[in-house]
């Protein structure tokens, strides 16, 4: 086969060109250094200041969740009748309870047990997501119908109705808390997971792994996770504050953390009959839950701008 | 088997099933390849032309057995391929090959070029050690035209023609001897696809690869290809030497294919005809009794309602599946 001419049409002749000297050919000096994804994403993230405060906000959260206690002079369920609802003071800074408890205290355990809810519910929202959405969304077809459709139906069950059961059944403690909060809501992770490797998994160079060979878990690990990365840390980013808030509202409601352990809703729910003459007791707590509310849906939010470039205004 | 044969391929359907509902009694199949047979010559490209739809891209995904056909055969050499599980199939994955049609889905974004080309041989297990691995995609980028340093970029750093190339290298690590092209230029533009196209013409020489060529532009067959085949509707309606096809089309539909290629000399393009088809492709699922051309064709007869023709050897090694084209064609030629 013959060749095809590549310059057949060149008009321009080549005297009219000067070599170029020889401090300029470095032309890819002036180039920006190719930054690797998540460098890139990292530029973005630190850009948006609604969410490296969210980030700074919940570091600290948690250094004062892990190590404030250490340093408190008071333990988080010693009563002290004689110095009981005193206003914020010197000694007591947030004041405290009806049974003289430190309430800056009970915040901070109250921290450490709605940021471990937090996590571990989030962590194990993302294991069971990530692997049934992958599941359903790799093989397709019949299984991915029938998975969906169970999806369906857990979804239309009232969760609030089979939670309050199960805490009546597993007791009210931290274990139970979390295995109810993680019933249903590993289904949006699943249902993100399952979108992603629908799409991805069409692309060319999943077709080409397989033509070398590759195995059904080489391509999902592989190819297909690494490329849906980015909804799975948002849709997880956004489930931790959704379980804490859960959390919360489970022990206001009283079915969730048993007394004397302090989460920050059973500190709001103890508050309510003083909300008239002390309402400082209701106002940290609740400060608590909503500025971490607050923090993690805003690293969400600048999670999610930052990992899809396209999203930017 | 003929020496020269690398691969033939014997009466191959690949049909899917396209039930929606779970509990469905009847099926409802999707005959996107339906009794096709052909033969693959080594060293040789197999060019195959026909309009969207119309089954090429999924003909030369089952013969490198992406998929599983629902019937007939698939040699290579001496082996029959269809049948094969996928654990069986893995040493001849190192033989077949595919370069993709869109090389923005065909390099994966979040791997580094020399990730994407060492990939079909870190699955195939083939690295004695790292440095052997580097030298290996070290000499394919050279081979294909980039730079040492382009190793360590990523996909989106690359021009189109560029990262058409990588996905050559990556075909071409396992040293293969057959690559299926399924459009490899299409996406290109045209002072590029030159530079791919002869870099498919160089490598072939070098390492006498055979192609099997999947495309709609019709003038870049006939450049590339030694052998030429027409498919409509899932089914091969014209096979020849590309010679012999182009000066004796046969077929009423490659008739109008080739009537839709633009001509660069105006006068020429004044006298030749452009055969303007009626109507739509009619549906592979559901597709017309006896020749499925029947219904576009300017010269039907009642015969091609009923019978489907056979693809039949007017001589030349030209093969054509036309009631009408096979009978007037071989009694021209006894004359």
């Amino acid at each position: 086969m013959q060749r095809l001419e590549q310059n057949a049409y060149r008009t321009v002749p080549p005297n009219l060109f000067d070599p170029l000297p020889s401090e300029e050919k470095q032309a890819d000096g002036w180039i920006r250094p190719s930054a690797s994804y998540w460098q890139d994403v990292w530029m973005r993230f630190t850009r948006n200041k609604t969410a490296l405060f969210g980030l700074v906000f919940i570091g600290l959260m948690a250094l004062f969740a892990i190590f404030g206690p250490l340093f408190s002079p008071y333990p988080y369920d010693g009563m002290d009748m004689l110095s009981g609802n005193q206003p914020p003071n010197s000694v007591h800074w947030f004041g405290t309870d009806k049974f003289g408890r430190d309430i800056f205290t009970r915040v901070m355990y109250g921290a450490r047990i709605s940021l471990t809810v937090g996590v571990f519910a989030a962590m194990i929202n993302l294991l069971i997501g990530v692997v049934y959405g992958s599941v359903s969304g790799y093989f397709g077809g019949r299984v991915d119908m029938v998975m969906m459709r169970i999806v369906d139906i857990l979804i239309g069950l009232p969760s609030l109705l089979y939670i309050v059961l199960l805490m009546l059944v597993l007791g009210s403690n931290l274990v139970s808390v979390i295995i109810a909060l993680c019933i249903t809501s590993w289904i949006g992770t699943a249902r993100v997971v399952r979108g992603q490797v629908l799409s991805i998994k069409h692309n060319e160079y999943v077709l080409a792994a397989m033509l070398a060979g590759a195995t059904n878990r080489y391509i999902l690990f592989r190819h297909l996770l690494p490329n849906s990365m980015g909804p799975i840390i948002v849709s997880t980013a956004f489930l931790i504050p959704s379980a804490i808030f859960s959390e919360a509202f489970l022990s206001f409601l009283g079915i969730g953390i048993n007394v004397p352990m302090a989460s920050w809703g059973t500190l709001a729910n103890e508050a309510i009959p003083m909300l008239q003459s002390r309402p400082y007791q209701m106002l940290f707590p609740v400060a608590a839950i909503s500025l971490t509310m607050f923090s993690l849906n805003f690293i969400g939010d600048g999670l999610r701008d930052s990992l899809d470039p396209r999203l930017k205004k | 088997m003929d020496d020269a044969v690398l691969m033939r391929v014997e009466n191959l359907k690949m049909h899917f099933d396209v039930s929606k509902r779970l509990f469905s009694k009847k099926k409802t199949l999707l005959k996107a390849v339906d009794d096709v047979s052909l033969s693959l010559r080594r060293g040789r490209t197999f060019g195959l032309v026909g309009e969207s739809g119309c089954g090429k891209t999924t003909l030369g995904r089952t013969i490198v057995r992406l998929y599983k056909p629902t019937a007939g055969r698939i040699w290579y050499s001496d082996a029959d391929l269809s049948p094969l599980s996928d654990a069986a199939l893995m040493p001849y994955r190192s033989k077949m090959q595919m370069i993709f049609q869109d090389s923005f889905s065909s390099l994966n974004p979040r791997m580094m070029v020399g990730d994407i080309i060492a990939e079909p041989l870190r699955i195939q297990h083939r690295f004695a050690s790292a440095r052997e691995e580097r030298e290996l995609v070290e000499a394919l980028v050279e081979r294909i035209g980039l730079r040492k340093d382009h190793i360590s970029r990523y996909p989106h750093e690359f021009s189109g023609g560029q990262r058409q190339r990588i996905g050559i290298a990556r075909a071409l690590a396992n040293t293969p001897e057959f690559i299926v092209c399924d459009e490899p230029i299409s996406a290109l533009d045209v002072s590029i696809q030159a530079q791919v196209i002869n870099l498919l013409l160089d490598l072939q020489d070098q390492m006498g690869l055979t192609y099997l060529f999947v495309s709609h532009d019709l003038s870049m067959v006939r450049h590339i290809s030694h052998e030429v085949g027409v498919m409509y509707l899932g089914h091969m309606v014209e096979t020849a030497p590309v010679h012999e096809l182009y000066s004796h089309m046969l077929h009423p539909y490659t008739e109008a294919l080739m009537s839709a290629v633009p001509q660069a000399d105006p006068d020429m393009a004044e006298k030749s005809r452009r055969i303007i088809l009626q109507g739509d492709v009619p549906t592979p699922i559901d597709p017309p009794s006896g020749c499925p051309f029947r219904t576009r064709c300017p010269y039907p007869k009642p015969i091609c309602e009923q019978v489907m023709p056979a693809l039949q050897d007017v001589g030349h090694g030209h093969f054509v599946a036309c009631h009408q084209a096979a009978g007037s064609n071989s009694s021209a030629r006894s004359i």
